[in-house]
Parts: C-alpha cells; sequence; structure tokens
C-alpha cells in the first residue's frame, strides 16, 4: 500500500519536472522576476499585468526598497534589480552590472500650513535646505516672509519631517540639497539614509504623507505621485533659472530635456537642479539593473523584451499613473547598448531590436 | 520508575487468567512498548535540544554580523550618539536612550493600572463581573501589535497633540527641573505617545500575572485581617502584596520584556529620529524601530554591521530582563511551597 503511494508521488513529481525542464529548455520563459524601488511599484505593476495578458510572460516585482534590489540582484536570487538612485559606471563595473532609466518622477514638498493654499507657497532650495537644517525655525521667519509678500503666514513652529528608511526618495532630494547648499552638503551630504538635523521621521511615502498631514505645520517631501493622489497642498520651488514652478509631468520633462544622456557613460544621470525655465528642480529617473554577461540568455532577453515592450506600449499607462516616460531619444540609447553590452557567456548579443516584433 | 502503561497493564492481567489465542506473546509487546517510549524520548530530546541550537545559532550569528562594527567602534559603540549613514559613523546611545525610556514610561503608566485591575478582579469585584473584565484584558492581549500603532498615529496622537500636549506644555512646561520633560511642539508624536501606546499593550501581561499571583494567597490569611478590622486597602498592602511581592515583580518583568522588543507599534508614533531630546514630546528612536526603519536598505557592510549590533544589544537587556523575571517567579513557586 505504502510503497505504491510513495511511486506514485514520485513519479507525478518526475512528470512535473520533466515537464518543467521541457519548458525552460525550449527557450521559452513564461517568467520573470525583479526586485528594488518601491517608487516605480505601481507603474511596473500595471505594464507586467497588460504584459502578462498579451503575451503570457508574467513578471513578479518585490518592492521591497532600492537598496534591498541591489542587494537581491548582487545575489542574483532575481533577473533584475531596481534602484531609484543611480549606481556609479565603478560600482556597475564591480558588479557586472548595466543599469538603464525606466521612468522618471519628481519629488515634492508638501506642507500643512493652516490657512495657505496648495502652490501658494514658495520656496528656494537653499531656504528648503536651512529648513530641513532646523536652521529656519518658524514659519513667518523673515527668509520665508522675503520669498512669499502678500501670503499670511503663521507665527508657529516648523516641524520637518524626513523618511525614516533607506530610500530612493530621500537619495533624490538631499542630492538636491547638496546641490543648492554647501552647508548641507558638508554637514549632511547625500545617501538614501542621513543624520538628520531635525525633525521626525516618516517610515514610506504614506509614513511620510500621514506625519504631514497630522502635524500643523510641518513640511515634508515625497513622490509626486503620493502629493496627487493624496491631494496633499505642495509648494513651489524655484529653479535654476530663477523660476517658480509648480510639480507637474510638463516640468519632470522639461527638467529631463535639458539633460544629455548620451555623455553619461553607464547612465549615471542625476536629474536635479537641471537648467531650463520650465523646469521642476527635484526631478529624477528610476534605474533598472540586469547583469552585462547572463548566464542563461533566454531569461536575459525575456526581461529585455518586457522592458523594451513598456519604453514602446507603456507611456499612456505611466502618464495615466502620473509617471514622466523616458525620452525617445533616450529610448533609441538604452536599445543600442543593449545590443552591444549585454551578452551570453560567449560574446553573442541577449537581445537585438529584430528579435521584437511589432 | 514509572508505571507501565494502561494497555500493558491489562495485557498482563488478561495473561494471568486465560490466553485468548489471538494474544501476542506478552514480552514482544512489552518490548516494543520500551521501544516505542525510547524513541519517543529521544524525539522529543531532539526537540528540546533544537531551542537551545536555535538561541546559541541566534547569538552566534549576531556576533558574527554585528564584529565589524564593534571592532570598528569597540566599546564607544553603546555610548556614542553617532548615526551617520553618509560617513558610516554610528553608536547605540540614542536607540538604547529611546528604547529604556519608552519602555520606563510605559511601566510607570502600566503597573498602577494593571495593579488596580488585578486587585479589582481578585478582591473586589462580584463574581459575575470577574469573568467579562478578565476576558476583556485577555482580548487586548490578542490585538496585533500593528493595529495598536495604527490606532496610535490616527486616534491617539490626534487627541494628545490637540488637547493634552497643549496643556501639559502650559501648566507644566515652566516649572523648573521636569519643566523640560514637556516641552516642544506639540505633535501628538514622540517618546511619551510610544510610551502610553506600550503601556496599554503591556497591561494585559501585567494584569494576567497580577491577578493570579494575587489569586494564590491564601484566604485564611485575609480573612484573618478583616477578622481583626482590617479595610480592604489594609488586606491588600499588608497582606497581598508582602505575600506576592516576587510574582508581582515578576510579572513587571514580562511586560518590560514586551516593552522593549515591541516593534511596530512603536514604529508608527514615535517619529523615528536619531536624536537624544530631553522632552518626552519630542521623538526619538528604539533599536526596534530602528532595525525597522533601515535593515531593509542598509547599503554597506558598516551600516549593515551596525544594525546587527544593535540588534545584539537589544538581545542581551531582553535576555537579562526575562532572565531575571523567570528567577524571581521561580523564588515565588519555591516560596509557595512552604507556605501553605
Amino acid at each position: 500500500m505504502n510503497t505504491k503511494i510513495v511511486k506514485r508521488v514520485l513519479s507525478s513529481a518526475t512528470l512535473l519536472l520533466m515537464a518543467l525542464y521541457g519548458v525552460a529548455n525550449a527557450g521559452e520563459v513564461n517568467a520573470i522576476s525583479g526586485a528594488g524601488a518601491t517608487f516605480p511599484y505601481p507603474v511596473y505593476a500595471k505594464w507586467a499585468e497588460t504584459y502578462a495578458r498579451k503575451t503570457g510572460v508574467k513578471m513578479n516585482y518585490q518592492s521591497i526598497g532600492s537598496g534591498g534590489g541591489i542587494k537581491q540582484i548582487n545575489a542574483k536570487t532575481v533577473d533584475f534589480g531596481a534602484s531609484d538612485a543611480p549606481l556609479k559606471p565603478e560600482a556597475l563595473d564591480k558588479g557586472g552590472l548595466m543599469q538603464f532609466p525606466m521612468v522618471m518622477g519628481g519629488v515634492v514638498p508638501v506642507v500643512n500650513v493652516p490657512g495657505i493654499k496648495p502652490g501658494k507657497l514658495k520656496l528656494s532650495g537653499k531656504l528648503l535646505a536651512e529648513i530641513y537644517m532646523g536652521d529656519v525655525k518658524k514659519w513667518d521667519d523673515s527668509r520665508i516672509k522675503a520669498l512669499n509678500k502678500g501670503v499670511k503666514l503663521p507665527h508657529s513652529s516648523i516641524t520637518v519631517v524626513h523618511r525614516s528608511d533607506g530610500s530612493g526618495t530621500t537619495w533624490i532630494f538631499t542630492n538636491y540639497l547638496s546641490k543648492v547648499s554647501t552647508d548641507w552638503a558638508n554637514k549632511v551630504g547625500n545617501n538614501k539614509a542621513v543624520a538628520w538635523p531635525a525633525g521626525v521621521g516618516g517610515k514610506g511615502n504614506e509614513g511620510v504623507a500621514s506625519y504631514v498631514r497630522r502635524i500643523k505645520g510641518s513640511i515634508g517631501y515625497v513622490e509626486y505621485a503620493y502629493a496627487l493622489q493624496n491631494k496633499m497642498s505642495y509648494a513651489k520651488l524655484e529653479n535654476k533659472d530663477g523660476h517658480f514652478v509648480s510639480p507637474t509631468s510638463a516640468s519632470f520633462q522639461a527638467a529631463a530635456a535639458n539633460a544629455d544622456w548620451s555623455d553619461a557613460p553607464g547612465f549615471y544621470m542625476v536629474l536635479t537642479d537641471q537648467p531650463g525655465k520650465a523646469s521642476w528642480p527635484i526631478t529624477g529617473a528610476t534605474f533598472i539593473l540586469v547583469y552585462k554577461k547572463q548566464d542563461k540568455p533566454e531569461i536575459g532577453a525575456a526581461v529585455l523584451k518586457f522592458f523594451d515592450w513598456a519604453y514602446h506600449h507603456g507611456g499612456k499607462m505611466a502618464q495615466k499613473l502620473d509617471y514622466v516616460p523616458m525620452p525617445a531619444s533616450v529610448v533609441s540609447l538604452v536599445e543600442k547598448t543593449w545590443s552591444e553590452e549585454i551578452t551570453d557567456g560567449s560574446g553573442n548579443a541577449t537581445w537585438t531590436k529584430s528579435m521584437v516584433q511589432r | 520508575m514509572t508505571a507501565p502503561p494502561f494497555f500493558l497493564q491489562q495485557m498482563n492481567m488478561e495473561t494471568g487468567l486465560e490466553q485468548p489465542a489471538t494474544t501476542a506473546d506478552p514480552s514482544t509487546v512489552l518490548q516494543r512498548g520500551v521501544r516505542l517510549d525510547s524513541i519517543f524520548r529521544g524525539a522529543t530530546l531532539v526537540t528540546a535540544l533544537l531551542v537551545f541550537a536555535a538561541v546559541i545559532s541566534i547569538v552566534i550569528m549576531l556576533y558574527i554580523g554585528a564584529y565589524p562594527a564593534l571592532h570598528k567602534f569597540g566599546l564607544g559603540f553603546l555610548f556614542s550618539t553617532a548615526w551617520n549613514p553618509v560617513t558610516e559613523d554610528f553608536g547605540a546611545l540614542v536607540s538604547i536612550f529611546g528604547t529604556l525610556v519608552t519602555s520606563a514610561i510605559a511601566l510607570l503608566i502600566a503597573v498602577p493600572v494593571s495593579f488596580g485591575i488585578a486587585l479589582f478582579i481578585t478582591q473586589i469585584a462580584p463574581d459575575w463581573l470577574k469573568r467579562p473584565i478578565g476576558t476583556a484584558i485577555e482580548l487586548l492581549a490578542a490585538i496585533p501589535s500593528i493595529i495598536y500603532g495604527m490606532w496610535g498615529l490616527f486616534v491617539l496622537a490626534p487627541l494628545l497633540a490637540d488637547y493634552i500636549q497643549p496643556w501639559v506644555t502650559e501648566h507644566l512646561g515652566a516649572w523648573p527641573l521636569v519643566g523640560v520633560l514637556f516641552q516642544g511642539p506639540p505633535m501628538g508624536i514622540g517618546m511619551f505617545t510610544a510610551g502610553l501606546i506600550l503601556a496599554i499593550m503591556v497591561i494585559p501581561f501585567i494584569a494576567a500575572v497580577m491577578r493570579d499571583v494575587f489569586e494564590v494567597v491564601p484566604p485564611v490569611l485575609k480573612e484573618s485581617a478583616y477578622g481583626l478590622g482590617a479595610t480592604t486597602w489594609e488586606v491588600v498592602w499588608n497582606i497581598v502584596l508582602p505575600y506576592t511581592r516576587v510574582g508581582v515583580v515578576g510579572g513587571i518583568m514580562l511586560g518590560l520584556g514586551r516593552a522593549l522588543g515591541e516593534t511596530m507599534a512603536v514604529t508608527f508614533v514615535i517619529g523615528n529620529a536619531q536624536r537624544i531630546s530631553p522632552s518626552l514630546f519630542m521623538p526619538g528612536s528604539t533599536i526596534s524601530s530602528a532595525l525597522a526603519n533601515e535593515f531593509t536598505e542598509a547599503v554597506g557592510q558598516m551600516y549593515t554591521s551596525s544594525l546587527i549590533a544593535l540588534g545584539l544589544i537589544l538581545f542581551l537587556i531582553t535576555f537579562i530582563v526575562l532572565a531575571l523575571a523567570r528567577l524571581l517567579l521561580m523564588r515565588l513557586a519555591a516560596r509557595e511551597g512552604t507556605h501553605s
């Protein structure tokens, strides 16, 4: 009796294994996996769902944070990693990785000051840095008043809200503050987590958003999509050219338009504090990391096929979710780099333009 | 010697009378029983040893993980307030401070309240009320900690920020010495809120232990005191408490153990700032909240290692607390025998 059952289980397990092996052998990959940044998760999920319906290839994405994504791709437990902060070319070479930008977004200062309507408060980068340093402590400080003539500012304390977890959003935000304030660059610096001189920390965009909503007189920073979907009161920022701009997809695109990607080795490009009249100063791209040398070329090709499809067919979906798609010039640059740099073990390109039928 | 299992006794009795044809030879049955028993004993021994192995391997892994940070910062790690991922300069003092202060606030609030609950249930409440109150307390213990966190952030923090903190700051903030504890903008988020949430979370544990030990007080002692004309309070203070002192302390220690390690609820309401502020209304950070916030995104060996070192410190703190609690409870158990 018992042996019969065991035999039956074993044989069905063998069949299952053979079936799985057969699929892998036939070069048909029906699932790819990735992990990393939380910021692009909504749009990646949307793309994955649509792509699976069209092609049957499933994309599983764990939004565990940029740092986690980098760790997992280094450990090769996923097929691609995702990070909001670009890796330096040296770090890419060390890990044998290639990165490419996928979508763009902006980081927005959100405020909760009684009596001030969305977009009515104007801040400069330097002032934002001073607020986050804890130097400007009251909303009616003369430095804030100077930029906001005609706005009635209350005499209440400013509570600074920042991220308590390490985050690509923080990386972009502190990158901007370091560029506009030497004081910030020297004392605090630019990283996914920093030693904040003032304020309280919320976990995740939602943590910061709920603290800002909760605390009167607070200022925080969240991803644009978050500010929009939660209808938070944002502040206008002064950009490099001295214009006060509102955070919109148009102002993010303006910031991206001026960036010269072809002159960025390893696509290391930070879009903060870009020139241009309409540029939003705290813009950033989010990146995908893949191995240059693919151990399993068919999986590598499936990953690149997915992102190629997303570049060409995912723009509308991204815009609906308040992300900014990459400009066509950047897409063709990325595709060129794919066909040149990503190979299987013996030097053959894993992905070529001809592989994609449109 | 343990008595042979019941079915064997029965077997032997049967063999003593008339041997039925279907019954197996009693000696083989006995042997089989002994063999099964030894396998059973071995299996339980293995499961018990697994616990040891798990604890020891956790300590070893924590130590290995924490070694780079401990090696670099030395003992100074315990006393440094630095926590700078950019320059990779780390210290544990802010987190240790936050952990101890929030737990202390929690105990200051939870101990008197639990004491009241336990006294009411065991000494004062009529029988029909004991069960509902006991059930309510057990339900409090069953609520997941993340629910406490959300309740703290969305319900308790606004109440504190709008009504309690402004009043306290206005009336106590100017006092000498203690005033500094209650200053700062009313955010409703900070170490005091975290301590309050922790208090609510540990009350069921402390109250349950207190109730149990109060019930072991021999009625004859209490009745004698009442007979001599003592009031309820006098009975509690002079009879019940001295008799159960050690157990009460043990219960408090168990609550403290829970408060020290609580993560999610604290992360929601403490404000997660790596700073030591004298004011209880200002944000801080505990060891467990720092780990919950930063571990997934910690990049670089020193950062990760410092977080693991924090974990090791928390392990040691809770280990000491729980060991003390066990010791006290053991002493209570030993006493019980001598008194009754």
